[in-house]
């Protein structure tokens, strides 16, 4: 299940970037080189990692048609990450393609949300997980199908279709188990309490953000949490489960500093692509 | 003998006897995801756009393609992919949707754009491919492959397919 500790801030990166720098007032400001690229990673390896999360489950599902559905949504997060981390390898110009980006960086390069690497949980957990995510991830995608960028836009556009199908399935599961039994009901809100607080991060805005306006990606993380909460309070409602109130939130996967889960994750996830470089089959 | 005779028309023709490998009785033009032809001296430049983002059958599919044209005269073939206009199954034309049934799949309605969230999925029932009957139900949105959901045809008691609208 979840745990709140989080790797402490290595400095180390191999995206490129130069180390950080200090403004006068001690405040850590990093040095952005390329903030498409910054962006394009963050927007992967959210999808990579769950996708990988997701495909943990191959194999397990709690029935057939849910082992099924669960393998579906994890090709898709990995195909959209294929394709995002592709673009992300063009944009940063020196050579590496989607596959060198998944499975050649190591975790302090890696820009995911830490929600996405926690580790599954029960089913509860992972659906919970997926629920919030698909719907940041919806209206995420709604809004960058409206990027200046057009490679950008069309990626976007393409997702989101997918997607659509991936948070009603989530949310109908998050429905069926907060208004199920009492122990499903229980583990659900058990869940939803772990998660909240991994939640803050995805609503985050900094200069990788703003430096990427001047690509026509602009988008408003205020109003996209004020859509978000709305999907959130609607479905919790049908599901007669709680919100929990919001306290400090755990941030730090998108400047490199991830939970010990992450470590784990990538050493299953690369040691094929590691183990054995240039293999194609 | 050595000029490559190839024109549009013929490339196309080559690449109707292309199957989707995960569904072989309509080809990768009737499944509407080659976008573009263009032929330059030897070389056979394709465009095609994925069904899904996770599909595993586009690489072998782009590999059929590559291997069919050249068994048929292209020197090269390069095949491009794009991802606009997204690809929908309202591109899949009623001559194909008729091969889908007789095959088992019940065809895709029409893609109606949905809000971005929609709990239920408010829809008529799909006809069951074998019978006939629309006394079906969903049994799952996911399935076997990704352009595919799970009915049970209540009826006649078959579970079957359905190449869902998207």
């Amino acid at each position: 299940m979840a745990t709140d500790n989080v790797a402490t801030d290595s400095g180390a990166t191999d995206n490129g970037a130069k180390p950080a720098a200090f403004s006068p007032a001690g405040v850590r400001v990093p040095v952005i080189q390329n903030p498409l690229f910054e962006y394009l990673l963050r927007l992967g390896d959210d999808r990579l990692i769950l996708g990988h999360r997701m495909s943990e489950w191959c194999g397990h599902g709690p029935i057939l048609e849910e082992d099924i559905a669960m393998s579906n949504i994890a090709l898709d997060l990995v195909g959209h990450a294929s394709a995002v981390l592709a673009l992300a390898g063009t944009v940063e110009g020196r050579g590496r393609n989607e596959d060198a980006l998944a499975y050649f960086r190591d975790g302090v390069a890696f820009r995911n949300a830490l929600i996405v690497e926690l580790p599954n949980g029960d089913f509860a957990f992972t659906m919970m997980r997926q629920f919030l995510f698909d719907a940041y991830s919806v209206l995420l995608w709604d809004a960058l199908s409206q990027a200046a960028d057009a490679r950008v836009a069309a990626l976007a556009a393409k997702s989101l279709k997918e997607d659509k199908y991936h948070v009603r399935h989530s949310s109908e599961w998050v429905v069926r188990l907060g208004d199920g039994t009492d122990e499903s009901h229980a583990r659900a809100q058990q869940a939803l309490d772990a998660l909240w607080r991994y939640t803050g991060e995805l609503f985050d805005h900094d200069a990788v953000d703003d430096a990427v306006a001047a690509h026509g990606i602009i988008v408003d993380h205020v109003a996209l949490k004020a859509r978000w909460l709305g999907i959130v309070d609607d479905v919790l409602q049908r599901a007669t489960l709680v919100k929990p109130t919001d306290g400090p939130m755990r941030r730090g996967g998108r400047a490199g500093r991830h939970t010990e889960h992450l470590g784990h994750l990538l050493s299953e996830m690369q040691i094929v692509a590691r183990s054995h470089p240039g293999a194609a089959w | 003998m050595s000029e490559t005779s190839l024109t549009n028309d013929a490339v196309f023709a080559v690449l109707n006897t292309v199957m989707d490998p995960e569904v072989p009785v309509i080809s990768v033009v009737e499944l509407g995801i080659i976008r573009d032809v263009r032929v330059e001296q030897d070389t056979v430049y394709v465009t095609v756009t994925p069904t899904y983002s996770g599909c595993p059958a586009m690489h072998e599919i782009e590999a059929d393609i590559r291997t069919a044209l050249l068994a048929h005269g292209a020197r090269a073939v390069i095949v491009n992919t794009v991802f606009a206009p997204a690809w929908t199954t309202d591109w899949i034309g009623p001559e194909a949707r008729e091969k889908l049934r007789a095959y088992g799949i019940a065809p895709p309605g029409r893609a109606e754009p949905q809000g971005l969230i929609t709990l239920t999925r408010a829809r008529a029932a799909v006809a069951c491919p074998f019978c006939g009957s629309h006394d079906t139900r969903l049994q799952s949105e996911f399935g076997s492959t990704a352009c595919k959901a799970i009915h049970v045809c209540n009826a006649c008691r078959q579970p079957f397919d359905e190449f869902k609208a998207f």
